[in-house]
C-alpha cells in the first residue's frame, strides 16, 4: 500500500522548514514530503526539535523560514482552527468538564454537523477504539488508556486529512503502551489516515512506522524504512540511538589486498581506508565461534527469550545477545571468541570513543 | 494534614495492638487550637445571641430577661427591612461587577509573559497592603461632591453633563467596594485558572474552535469553581463590610454592619444591635453554606 501511494503527489510537504527562539535554534531546514496514507514517525531524543516540528504543522508554532503544504496549498498564514488536521496530545487535552460522547462530538459541533449524523459518528468513533458504553463517563473517571482512547476517537472523529500524535502513549504503563500501539497500527491501516508520530521510545517508532525520521539538536539525521534506518544507519548518532550497538577499534593492515584486524578477528578491507577505523556492530549479529576476537565474559543475564552478555575485549567493551535457544551458553569468566559477518558491520574511519 | 498522615503511618505499623496514648495524641495536640476557638469565638457568640433577647429601656439599661421584643422590631418595623435589603443588593452588584471584570482580567493576567505578569499580579494585590480606610478615604476625596476628580473626568470627557452624586449613594459603595474587593476575585479565578491544562486550548482550536468558543464553552466552566468561590467570598465580605459604607455612605446610607454599630454605640441599645448582628451572621452562614454546596454539586466533575 504504502510503496503504492509513494509515487501519488505528497500529501503534506515540509520545505526549508526552520524555527529559531531568539538565538536558539530549534529547527534547522527540515524538508519531508508526506505521502497519502503514511505512517511517519519524528524520532529522536528530547530537545531535538520534533515537537517543534509537530506544532508549527499544527499551526500553533509559526515556523521563522520554509513552507509547510497540505495538499499542495500553503498552510502557513491558515488558522491552526481551520486545517482540519486531528492531534492527540501529550496529556490528552480532554475537555473535563464534558462526557466521553460530548468531548467526541465537539469537532463535529464545530463543522455544524447535523444532531443525527454527529449521535452517530460519535457512536461509531468511540465504538472504533473499543469505548462503547463509555458515553456518559467524565474523563476524571476514566484510566489513562480509556482517556487516551477518547483522545484519539475525538481527534479521528472529524475525518482530519493528517493525524498529529504528540508522544501520546507516553504516558502509559508498558504492556499497555504495546497493546495500543498495536491498536493504532490497525486503526491507522483501516482508515488510511496520515499519520505524524512524535515519539522518543525507539521501538515505538520502528512497531509503527512506514519511515522514520531520525532527528538531533534540530535536524534531520536520516529518514528511511525502519528496516532501513536500523540496519542501515547513516551516522553514529543514529546507530547509537536506534538500538544498542557495538564500537570496536580496528585496524587496516598490509597492502595489496587490504584486511580489516580486530583482534584475532579479521576481513578484506573495502578500497580507501587506512589507519585506525571503528566497526560497529549490532549485538545480536555477533557470535560466539572458534575463531575470531577474543574476550572474556563478564557478566551473563538471563532475559527469558534470550541472553544478554557483557564481554571485555581488546578493542573495547561488547555486547552480545543471544536467542534462548536450549544450547549451552557461555558461563560468567569464561574466555570466549567474537566472529560477525562483515556484512552486518558498519564502518568510520577513527578510533572509538 | 497529609503531611501529619504520612509521619504517623510509620509509627503506627510496627505496633500491631492499637496504642491508646498514641491514639489520643493528636486530641491533646487540637486542644489549644479549639480552646482558642471556643474561648474567643463559640462563647462571645453565644453571648451575643443570648443578648439580642434581653430587653433594653433608655433609663432601666439591659435587663437580662429572654423576650423577643428586638425580634419582633426586626420583623415587624419595614426600617431594617430596608437595611437588610440595601446590605443584600449592595452586596449583590459588588460580586456580580468583580466577577464580570475579576475573571476576565484573571485570564488576561495569565496569559501575560512572566514579567508583566508580575508587575500587574503587584498591581491587583497591592491594595490588600493599604489599610481599607485610607482606600475608601482615597475614594471619599475622588467622589468628593460636585467638584470631585471623578465627576470633573467623566464632564470633561463628555460622558456626564452635570456632576452624578457618589458619596452618599449605593452606586459609590459599590464602586469602592469592587476596588477593596476585587484581588479576592481574582485570586480565586487565578487560581482556578493554574488547574487547566494549557493544551486544552489548542485541542479546541485543533477541532475548529475560534477564540469565543474556546473561552465560553471550554474555559469558562473549567474556572466557574474559581468565580463562584470568588463570588461566596467577595459576597460575605461586602454583606458584612463596615469601613466602606461607614465612610462612604456615611450617616444618610446606613446598612446591616453600620446599624448594628450604631445601636451599640450611638443609641446603647446593645440587644437590638445584638438582635442586627446575629441575623447577618445567621443570614450570611446560610447563604454561604447553600451556594457552596450548589457549586459543589453542579460542578462535581471539575473538582474532582
Amino acid at each position: 500500500m504504502t510503496t503504492n501511494s509513494r509515487s501519488a503527489a505528497p500529501l503534506l510537504e515540509l520545505e526549508h522548514v526552520a524555527k529559531a527562539f531568539g538565538s536558539h535554534v530549534a529547527v534547522e531546514d527540515f524538508n519531508l514530503a508526506v505521502a497519502p496514507g503514511e505512517f511517519i514517525s519524528f524520532l529522536g531524543p528530547s530537545g531535538c526539535g520534533k515537537t517543534t516540528t509537530l506544532q508549527m504543522i499544527a499551526g500553533f508554532l509559526a515556523p521563522s523560514r520554509g513552507t509547510i503544504r497540505l495538499e499542495g496549498c500553503d498552510l502557513t498564514q491558515v488558522h491552526p482552527s481551520k486545517r482540519g488536521l486531528g492531534i492527540v496530545f501529550q496529556s490528552y487535552a480532554l475537555f473535563p468538564h464534558m462526557t466521553a460522547a460530548e468531548n467526541v462530538a465537539f469537532g463535529l459541533e464545530m463543522q455544524r454537523v447535523s444532531k443525527a449524523e454527529r449521535a452517530e459518528r460519535v457512536r461509531a468513533a468511540l465504538a472504533m477504539v473499543g469505548l462503547s458504553g463509555y458515553e456518559d463517563r467524565h474523563p476524571r473517571r476514566m484510566s489513562g488508556g480509556q482517556q487516551q482512547r477518547v483522545a484519539l476517537a475525538r481527534a479521528l472523529v472529524i475525518r482530519p486529512s493528517v493525524l498529529l500524535l504528540d508522544e501520546p502513549l507516553s504516558n502509559l504503563d508498558a504492556k499497555l503502551r504495546e497493546e495500543m500501539q498495536i491498536e493504532l497500527r490497525q486503526i491507522q491501516r483501516e482508515l488510511g489516515t496520515t499519520t505524524i508520530l512524535v515519539t522518543h521510545d525507539q521501538t515505538e517508532a520502528l512497531s509503527l512506522s512506514d519511515r522514520i525520521v531520525v532527528m538531533s539538536k534540530g535536524r534531520i539525521e536520516q529518514i528511511g524504512t525502519p528496516q532501513d534506518t536500523y540496519e542501515r544507519p547513516s551516522s553514529a548518532f543514529v546507530a547509537q540511538f536506534l538500538g544498542k550497538t557495538n564500537d570496536f577499534t580496528a585496524r587496516i593492515e598490509g597492502a595489496g589486498p587490504a584486511r580489516i584486524v580486530a583482534g584475532g578477528w579479521s576481513a578484506p578491507a573495502p578500497v580507501g581506508l587506512s589507519g585506525p577505523v571503528t566497526i560497529s556492530v549490532r549485538p545480536e549479529r555477533i557470535g560466539f565461534a572458534e575463531t575470531g576476537l577474543p574476550g572474556r565474559v563478564a557478566a551473563r543475564i538471563f532475559q527469558g527469550n534470550h541472553w544478554l552478555f557483557q564481554c571485555e575485549t581488546e578493542c573495547g567493551p561488547a555486547i552480545v545477545v543471544r536467542p534462548n535457544d536450549g544450547l549451552a551458553q557461555p558461563g560468567e569468566g569464561e574466555a570466549v571468541r567474537l566472529a560477525w559477518r562483515p556484512e552486518d558491520m558498519s564502518l568510520r574511519a577513527g578510533a572509538a570513543a | 494534614m497529609s503531611a501529619a498522615a504520612t509521619t504517623a503511618l510509620p509509627a503506627a505499623t510496627p505496633t500491631v495492638t492499637p496504642e491508646p496514648r498514641a491514639s489520643r495524641a493528636p486530641l491533646w495536640l487540637i486542644l489549644p487550637a479549639v480552646m482558642l476557638f471556643v474561648g474567643i469565638v463559640l462563647v462571645p457568640l453565644a453571648m451575643t445571641v443570648l443578648l439580642s433577647f434581653h430587653d433594653w429601656g433608655q433609663y432601666k439599661g439591659i435587663e437580662p430577661v429572654l423576650i423577643l421584643k428586638n425580634w419582633q422590631e426586626i420583623a415587624t418595623d419595614p426600617y431594617y427591612a430596608e437595611m437588610f435589603g440595601r446590605t443584600l443588593r449592595i452586596a449583590l452588584i459588588t460580586t456580580l461587577v468583580t466577577a464580570l471584570l475579576g475573571a476576565p482580567e484573571a485570564y488576561i493576567l495569565n496569559r501575560m509573559s512572566g514579567r508583566w505578569r508580575g508587575l500587574f499580579l503587584l498591581l491587583i494585590l497591592g491594595p490588600l497592603l493599604i489599610s481599607v480606610v485610607a482606600r475608601t478615604l482615597g475614594w471619599a476625596l475622588l467622589f468628593g461632591g460636585s467638584n470631585g476628580l471623578a465627576n470633573k473626568l467623566l464632564m470633561s470627557l463628555g460622558v456626564i453633563s452635570s456632576p452624578l452624586p457618589f458619596l452618599f449613594t449605593e452606586t459609590g459603595v459599590v464602586i469602592a467596594l469592587v476596588h477593596v474587593m476585587m484581588p479576592f476575585m481574582v485570586l480565586s479565578v487565578w487560581a482556578a485558572l493554574q488547574r487547566l491544562d494549557p493544551q486544552v486550548e489548542h485541542a479546541a482550536m485543533s477541532l475548529g474552535a475560534g477564540p469565543v468558543t474556546i473561552i465560553r464553552r471550554i474555559v469558562l466552566p473549567q474556572i466557574m469553581p474559581g468565580v463562584l468561590s470568588g463570588a461566596i467570598i467577595v459576597f460575605s465580605l461586602s454583606a458584612s463590610a463596615f469601613a466602606t459604607p461607614a465612610i462612604i455612605g456615611g450617616r444618610r446610607l446606613k446598612v446591616a454592619a453600620t446599624l448594628a454599630y450604631d445601636e451599640f454605640l450611638n443609641t446603647l441599645n446593645w440587644p437590638l444591635g445584638a438582635a442586627v448582628a446575629v441575623l447577618l451572621l445567621a443570614g450570611l452562614v446560610l447563604i454561604v453554606v447553600g451556594a457552596n454546596a450548589l457549586v459543589e454539586r453542579r460542578y462535581a466533575e471539575v473538582f474532582r
